[in-house]
Formats: structure tokens, sequence, C-alpha cells
């Protein structure tokens, strides 16, 4: 019988060793030509510094003068939050349904999972340039760009709960002879409810957020506020406006985690 | 009456679960079918019903083709027939009123069926086998909170709510303790007596299948290889029945096929 062995190392990553070094070595050769190669201006750094210490003195104390402004924009948020979370999730279910496999005949399968690729491949803020150009400045483009946002989000989710449902229970009905919405509403809402409620909660705080970035390109809302705020150099009616959406934010995410727990 | 002639189930291109089977189911006579695991029991179930899809061969119900029924007339056919499942298949966020009902889904419309606007001599229907079974007093309370027994109660009256002319039990005692899966089969072989309903029940206690059932059918690999009544079944057809491989026995077909 040999002697046992003592001494043992975990395999590496990467089992050739030329291949092993060669990527390292790449690696490494490369992260260093990027910082040669990049256009890093210590001079700008510099400057940058007083002018942001120009923005932030200029931004102290926070001027809530003009509030009405202020609650006009972030009542307009709001409206394009809620807007956009409606009809995005009404959206978003009849498409979860087309790009869930366990349910959606093939054809239908792929052109469900298309419109949700092309919904998640555009950041939100592209989106809503597009839409500024369609259909002009203001909340509806707003709208417009988060329903798409929305449906990114939610129809993928949901979808993926549709294909983790229990099986036996559309079994059951169809074995029932059940025609098929009353055997979606029966034997497959029930079990993606949960999942639905808090996944459109989560949403309403998303859009809220995404919101005033998009407002920033023109479509309405706090964002366009604030957007206008530092045009206009007014650095302490920005910052009042930033801790609105920051405790904005706060709040609506202390409701929808609450909400979320209780559901859960 | 149920009359299998020639049934035929090839999944892919490999060899056949169900073997050019004939089966007939007359009156309203309890027929257990027993066999291994493997031995096609369930897919010869959900082909009546077809969850599965037959590949070739005939399955009568009271004069109906069910083999080529296709959308409306394929649901008015599976009304007709109702299913009692292993795992029981109840929709857990629902009440057991919901449950039992939904056993009518195939007759009212979806409309009512969302509104949960049931027709009032379905409740009076529900409410009645809910009292037969013994559990109307649980119509308002949500399914899963029920224990096993209960459950698998509010499944048999889900298909029986279905008017069924038939009903099909896939081992409907396997998710259940002893005790609570003999009072199962006791209400099944009651239920059948009462309603004059003809019952095919899978299921793998044999001691169970010889005392709650009028006939037995033993399957083997896809084959009915025994048929008779329960006192016939003696150890020489349980030998034959239960014993074996399916490796062995498909090798066995390869060797008479070459």
């Amino acid at each position: 019988m040999s002697e046992a062995r003592d001494t043992w190392r975990k395999p590496p990553f990467i089992a050739n060793p030329v291949v092993r070094w060669a990527v390292y070595l790449g690696a490494i050769a490369y992260f260093l030509w990027v910082g040669a190669t990049m256009p890093i201006d210590w001079g700008r750094v510099a400057d940058g510094f007083g002018r942001a210490g120009r923005i932030f003195g200029g931004a102290f104390p926070p001027s809530f003068e003009r509030s009405g402004l202020l609650i006009d924009g972030f009542l307009e948020s709001l409206k394009i939050a809620i807007l956009a979370t409606t009809g995005g999730v009404l959206l978003s279910i009849p498409i979860a349904f087309m790009a869930a496999r366990n349910v959606a005949p093939l054809p239908i399968y792929y052109l469900g999972r298309f419109v949700i690729i092309v919904a998640r491949s555009f950041h939100p803020v592209i989106v809503a340039i597009i839409f500024v150009k369609a259909v002009g400045f203001g909340p509806f483009a707003g709208v417009l760009t988060l329903v798409v946002y929305s449906i990114g989000f939610v129809a993928k989710m949901l979808a993926e709960r549709i294909e983790e449902i229990d099986f036996g229970q559309v079994e059951a009905m169809r074995a029932a002879g059940a025609p098929f919405f009353s055997t979606m509403f029966y034997a497959i809402f029930p079990q993606i409810m949960p999942r639905q409620i808090g996944l459109t909660i989560y949403q309403l705080d998303s859009n809220l957020r995404a919101s005033a970035v998009v407002g920033i390109v023109g479509a309405g809302g706090i964002g366009a506020t604030l957007a206008n705020a530092f045009g206009r150099y007014d650095y302490d009616f920005a910052l009042a406006i930033t801790i609105v959406i920051v405790g904005a934010i706060l709040i609506s995410e202390g409701v929808s985690g609450m909400i979320r727990k209780r559901i859960g | 009456m149920l009359k299998i002639t020639d049934l035929v189930k090839r999944y892919g291109s490999g060899d056949p679960v169900l073997k050019n089977l004939d089966l007939t189911i007359e009156g309203e006579s309890v027929v257990s079918i027993i066999g291994s695991s493997g031995a096609g029991k369930s897919t010869l179930l959900r082909c009546i019903n077809r969850l599965v899809e037959p590949s070739s061969g005939s399955i009568e119900l009271n004069g109906t083709e069910l083999t080529k029924l296709r959308g409306r007339n394929l649901r008015a056919a599976r009304r007709k027939i109702g299913m009692v499942f292993q795992g029981f298949n109840l929709v857990d966020r629902l009440t057991v009123m919901e449950n039992v009902q939904s056993g009518r889904l195939g007759y009212i419309s979806t409309w009512a069926a969302i509104m949960r606007r049931y027709p009032k001599q379905d409740i009076r229907r529900a409410y009645e086998l809910m009292e037969r079974v013994g559990i109307a007093h649980y119509a308002n309370t949500r399914a899963d909170q029920l224990s096993g027994g209960e459950r698998q109660r509010v499944g048999v009256v889900r298909a029986l709510m279905q008017d069924p002319e038939i009903l099909l039990a896939d081992e409907p005692t396997a998710s259940l303790d002893p005790k609570t899966s003999e009072q199962i089969m006791g209400l099944l072989r009651d239920l059948a007596g009462e309603l004059k309903l003809p019952v095919l029940i899978n299921i793998h206690n044999v001691t169970e299948a010889k005392e709650y059932t009028d006939r037995i059918v033993g399957m083997r690999y896809g084959r009915i290889i025994f048929d008779d009544k329960p006192a016939q079944l003696d150890q020489e057809a349980m030998d034959r029945i239960y014993s074996g491989s399916p490796h062995a026995d498909r090798s066995e077909d390869l060797r008479q096929a070459s």
C-alpha cells in the first residue's frame, strides 16, 4: 500500500500552463497599455477640483425658495412613474405569457422573447432620447420610455416565474376540459400572483428613480427641473431638488420593502 | 363502457411504452391496474383523457372515439372523464370551493369562472359532495391549509363535479399515510357504487387493490399480462407481474425482433 499524500493544491482555473500564463500576462499588458494611452490630463483633473468646489460652494445652503416649481416637478415625476408602471405591467402580463416556454407554442415564444430582448437592450436614457424626438419634450415621452423599461424587466421576471409553476395544476384543469383562458385564470394566475404584485411594487419604485434620470434628456418630471437648474447655474436649487429625489426614493424603497415583506 | 383497442404509445423513436394494448371496462366496476414502475400504468391512464397523445389504436368511451378529437370536442369529451392525481394537483392559493368548482370549468364561461359566479345547482352539488366526503366545513379554507387526506378528498370532489362517465385515479393514495390511504380507497369504492361510475385506479399497494377493487389488471412493460378477479391474483401471477427489470424485458424484445 502506497503512502497517502499530505499535500493538495486546488486545480488551476486554466489547466494548460502556457495558456494560463499567456492569459495573465496578456491581461496585465492590456491594462498597462490602456493606462498609458488613455488621454488623462492631470491638469484638468486639478482644475476640476476647483470647479467642483465652486459648485458645492454655490449649492450651500440648499434653496427651497422656488418650492412651487420643485413640487410641480416632483408630482409630475410621480404621475409619470404611476402611469408608466400601470401601462408597463398591464402590457407585461400577456408578453410574459408569450415568452414562457411551458405555456406558449414555439413561434409565439420567440416573438415574446424578442419583444423582451428589444425592450431590455437599450438604456432608458437612450429610449427617452428617441421618444423625445418622436413625440416632443414633456412627460408623455417619459411615460412611453418607462413603459418600455417596465416591460423589459417585469415581463422577463414574470415569464421566468411562469416557467417555474407547478404544471400539475394546469394538467388538472385540462383534464377537466377547461378552455385556455379559464385554465390560465385558475391554474396559472394564483401561482404567479405574489410575484406579480412584488414586481409591480418594485417597478413603481424603480420607475420613480428612472423618471428623474429620463427627465434630464427632456422627458419631463423632476429630472427636467434639475437639468434646468443646472443650466442656469442655480446650484442651491439643484441641491434642494437632489435632496427631494433622494428623500422620495428612500421613502418609496421603505414602503415597497414593507409591502413586499407582507405579501411574501 | 370504455373500450381500448390495440393502443400503442411510443415516446420519440424508442421502444413503445404501451404495446398493442386491449382493455375493456364495463358498467360500474372498480378496476385497479398494478405493475412495477415503468410498466406504463400512468401512460395508459393519461392516454384515455389525452393528457398523453396515443401513437395509434383506439379508445372509445360510451361510443365516442377519443383518439381523434381536437379542440372543443376534446374538451367536451374530457369533461366526461374525471381524474384524481397522485399529487392532488389542487390550486393551493384558492379556496376549497374554488378548487371544487374548477371541475366545472369545462361547462361554464371563462367570464363566469373569473368572476366566481357559479351556477346555483353547481354550488348545491358541490356542498352535497363535500358533505358526503366530509370537507364541507372547509369550503372557505385555502387548499394548502388542508392535510393530505383532506386534499385528496377535494381532488375527488373536483373530479366528481365534472359529472363524469368514468373516473381515472393515478396512484391516488401514493402520497398518503396507510390509514388515510385506506379511507380514500374506501371512498372511491363507495362513490363508484353510489354514482354508478366505473373507476380505473393505478395503484402500487397490492393489498389495497385486492381489498377495494372488483378486478385487477396486471401490467408489465406495456402489456397486460393479468386480468382477473382479485382472488385469482396468486403468488405465481404476482411474480410474473413484478419480476424482471425493464432492461431485461427490453433486451428480450430486441432478441425477438432480430
